[in-house]
């Protein structure tokens, strides 16, 4: 025994290290993956017994509008929340300077992003208030009507979005101020004594140093776009008349909400999230895969 | 979520902690009476039934109301309550069909409920069994502001004509006649609910939400066309879809709503927001189709029995005393709605006592509500179809052939 654990102390090691992460991945992420693939296959209320139905909740789904509403948004919600990296990157740049009194001003940006989205929620929930919200009485001095932004089927999705910019521009504004710190002060030096400046200078050298910076912001807004849930059930609660629903919320309808007892749908709609999120996590590794040998 | 369940967390704890201590019956009831009123009736129940029962010593787990429609699910199958609130109709269904209610057949015989509680035996029953006990319920119908109807010379409307012209003529004073806030959806169904059984009485109503009528159907039809007529001319507030019912009630109280289509519970909030007695008044939905019987729509509480519960003696035993008419009495003189039991006494409130008479001398049939007589998926999908008709009207055909796939799929 004493001899088999010195002879292969160097290669059993990282594996005992490595096992409690594994068997917690394992049992909170992997195991559920396919329990949530099975459950897809049952009709099921969470309570009795479970019915095999084949793939008639993936028939079903295919046939749903309220799907297809939810597959629209969080394509939405993908393309436009992508809009919190420029923004950020705005901002720190805007923030990167010395003055006094400038980590107040930090700090004070990258506020939204330390409040709970719960309270992000409310604070836009009111600014919309169709007849006492702020958007409106400023809207009211221009002589323009109120708009329901909440309200509107058409709106609704756009006026989350924004409520939801609003911390994740914070969040990669911060990673942008940390990737600036790093920026190398003689290459822009350099950069400047061949006559290099505003826009140029921005795009060719300060950029692509800051590469790290924006792959990280890219994935933390992608995941941040995909796991939009609290503003929608704060704001709306998916509506009005459910045009505000994204996959997960829906997710959360079908299955657990006060009128869901379809765990097998829920479990379906989930399927397809995840399958929508591997395409995006697929590509994501392969990237980094590519990286780590390009070096 | 988290906040949720952190909740569960210390309630579990604090149960624990009660446990330890515990020398006797020791009973433990899960409610969701969150809400001032509903919070000290059960205060006040629970210390009456101490005060009779010494060896018994009661647990209390007080829910947040909306999050105890999830928590129910996870409590009754993992770590079941004794007793536990919920709701009458089809919105207890679920958890009889499986297993999770205890049936109580044998307390309604001992205490002689079938007589005192006999109006509302058949809410309770599924199967041939009842499943709990009603302690309470409380009447919808329209609350109105009583001076914006007499400044502008409006009489309490009693049918559909004078209905739509009381509209007309608040809507000519710049006031909205109703005044409703759909974000939560429930609302809406209030209204329907109306409409329909006045439309077509009590029975169409009941078969619809059981499936057996097609969402299709002309005399559907019949009643979202009288809601339009009601929608095209402008009845209700602008913008509902962004309010919440509590939301909505700041207009009525500003006065530039009069009209709210509501429960009960509404008057308390009202009260608070200022209006008195003499500026809030009540009246019963007014007829729409004369050959059909006046149906009202009056929601029930109850009490019940988890089949898991550990201590199901003593849980009867509390069912029987919240069954009492002295018990529902009181409670209900706190909660500011009306006693099942047939020996209680109504308080002097006057919209109790208006709801009291109104249901009272019902011929129709009484409903419990859209979501509680129509099953979870059909309601939900109802109730969206509602929101959007009431923005959209122009969408009618379309929504009604959504929910009658809907209907396909859920009865089968």
């Amino acid at each position: 025994m004493r001899d088999f654990w010195r002879s292969n102390q160097q290669r059993i090691a990282p594996w005992l290290f490595l096992l409690p992460g594994v068997l917690m991945f394992l049992i909170y992420v992997i195991i559920p993956i396919f329990q949530s693939i099975n459950i897809s296959f049952y009709a099921w209320d969470g309570l009795g017994e479970k019915d095999y139905v084949g793939v008639a909740n993936y028939v079903e789904l295919m046939d749903d509008e309220a799907f297809y509403t939810s597959l629209k948004n969080n394509i939405i919600w993908l393309v436009l929340y992508m809009l919190a990296i420029p923004a950020g990157l705005f901002v720190a740049l805007f923030l990167n300077q010395n003055v006094r009194g400038i980590r107040i001003y930090k700090s004070l940006f990258f506020f939204p992003f330390v409040i709970s989205q719960v309270v992000v929620g409310l604070v836009f929930a009111w600014f919309y208030d169709p007849s006492n919200g702020l958007l409106n009485i400023v809207l009211g001095w221009f002589g323009v009507d109120a708009i329901a932004v909440l309200a509107d089927e058409e709106l609704v999705t756009y006026g989350i979005i924004a409520a939801g910019l609003w911390p994740q521009t914070a969040y990669c504004m911060i990673l942008y101020l940390t990737g600036l710190n790093a920026v190398d002060g003689e290459q822009i030096e350099a950069a400047r004594l061949d006559n290099a400046k505003g826009v140029k200078l921005l795009w060719y050298v300060i950029l692509p140093q800051l590469r790290p910076a924006t792959f990280i912001a890219v994935v933390v807004t992608v995941i941040g776009a995909l796991r939009s849930f609290d503003l929608i059930s704060i704001m709306t609660d998916g509506g009005p008349w459910g045009s505000s629903r994204v996959l997960a919320f829906y997710m959360y309808e079908q299955a657990f909400s006060e009128y869901g007892f379809r765990m097998g749908y829920g479990a379906a709609i989930a399927v397809v999230l995840f399958a929508i999120m591997m395409l995006y996590i697929a590509a994501f590794l392969y990237k980094m895969y590519r990286d780590e040998r390009g070096r | 979520m988290l906040y949720k369940n952190k909740m569960l967390v210390a309630l579990t704890a604090a149960t624990s902690m009660m446990a330890a201590q515990a020398f006797a019956g020791e009973l433990v009831i899960n409610t969701d009476t969150s809400d001032p009123a509903p919070k000290a009736a059960f205060e006040a129940v629970i210390k009456g039934f101490e005060a009779e029962n010494p060896d018994v010593n009661v647990t209390w787990n007080l829910f947040d109301h909306e999050g105890y429609k999830t928590s129910i699910r996870n409590f009754l199958t993992a770590d079941a309550p004794d007793v536990a609130n919920w709701y009458a109709g089809n919105r207890m269904l679920p958890y009889v069909n499986a297993g999770l209610f205890e049936p109580v057949d044998d307390v309604w015989q001992e205490h002689g409920l079938n007589d005192s509680l006999g109006s509302a035996a058949a809410s309770m029953t599924i199967d041939g069994k009842k499943y709990g006990v009603p302690y309470t319920y409380y009447q919808w119908g329209v609350y109105y502001r009583k001076d914006l109807f007499a400044d502008n010379g409006i009489a309490v409307p009693s049918n559909w004509e004078e209905f739509k012209a009381a509209g007309a003529k608040l809507n000519s004073a710049g006031i909205t006649p109703i005044t409703i806030g759909t974000k939560y959806l429930w609302t809406a169904a209030g209204v329907f609910d109306y409409l329909n059984l006045r439309t077509n009485g009590y029975d169409f109503h009941m078969a619809l939400t059981k499936g057996e009528v097609s969402w299709t159907d002309q005399r559907v039809k019949d009643t979202m066309n009288n809601w339009k007529e009601l929608v095209d001319a402008g009845f209700f507030l602008e913008n509902h879809a962004a309010y919440s019912w509590q939301e909505a009630l700041a207009p009525m109280v500003q006065g530039d709503a009069a009209m709210y289509v509501m429960g009960n519970f509404a008057v308390a909030p009202l009260r608070e927001a200022g209006l008195s007695d003499d500026q809030l008044g009540f009246f019963q939905f007014p007829e729409i189709n004369p050959n059909v019987a006046m149906a009202e729509e009056a929601p029930t509480d109850t009490i019940h029995i988890p089949s898991n519960a550990k201590n199901k003696a003593d849980a009867k035993r509390f069912l029987a005393y919240v069954a009492r008419a002295d018990v529902q009495t009181e409670v209900n003189a706190t909660l500011g709605q009306l006693p099942i039991n047939s020996g209680s006494s109504v308080s002097d409130d006057k919209f109790l006592q208006a709801g009291y008479k109104m249901l009272s001398s019902t011929e129709g049939g009484i409903a419990q509500f859209f979501d509680r007589d129509a099953p979870a998926e059909m309601a939900k999908a109802g109730m969206e179809g509602f929101q959007e008709f009431m923005v959209k009207p122009e969408r009618l055909d379309k929504i009604l052939q959504r929910l009658e796939k809907v209907r396909a799929r859920v009865y089968q």
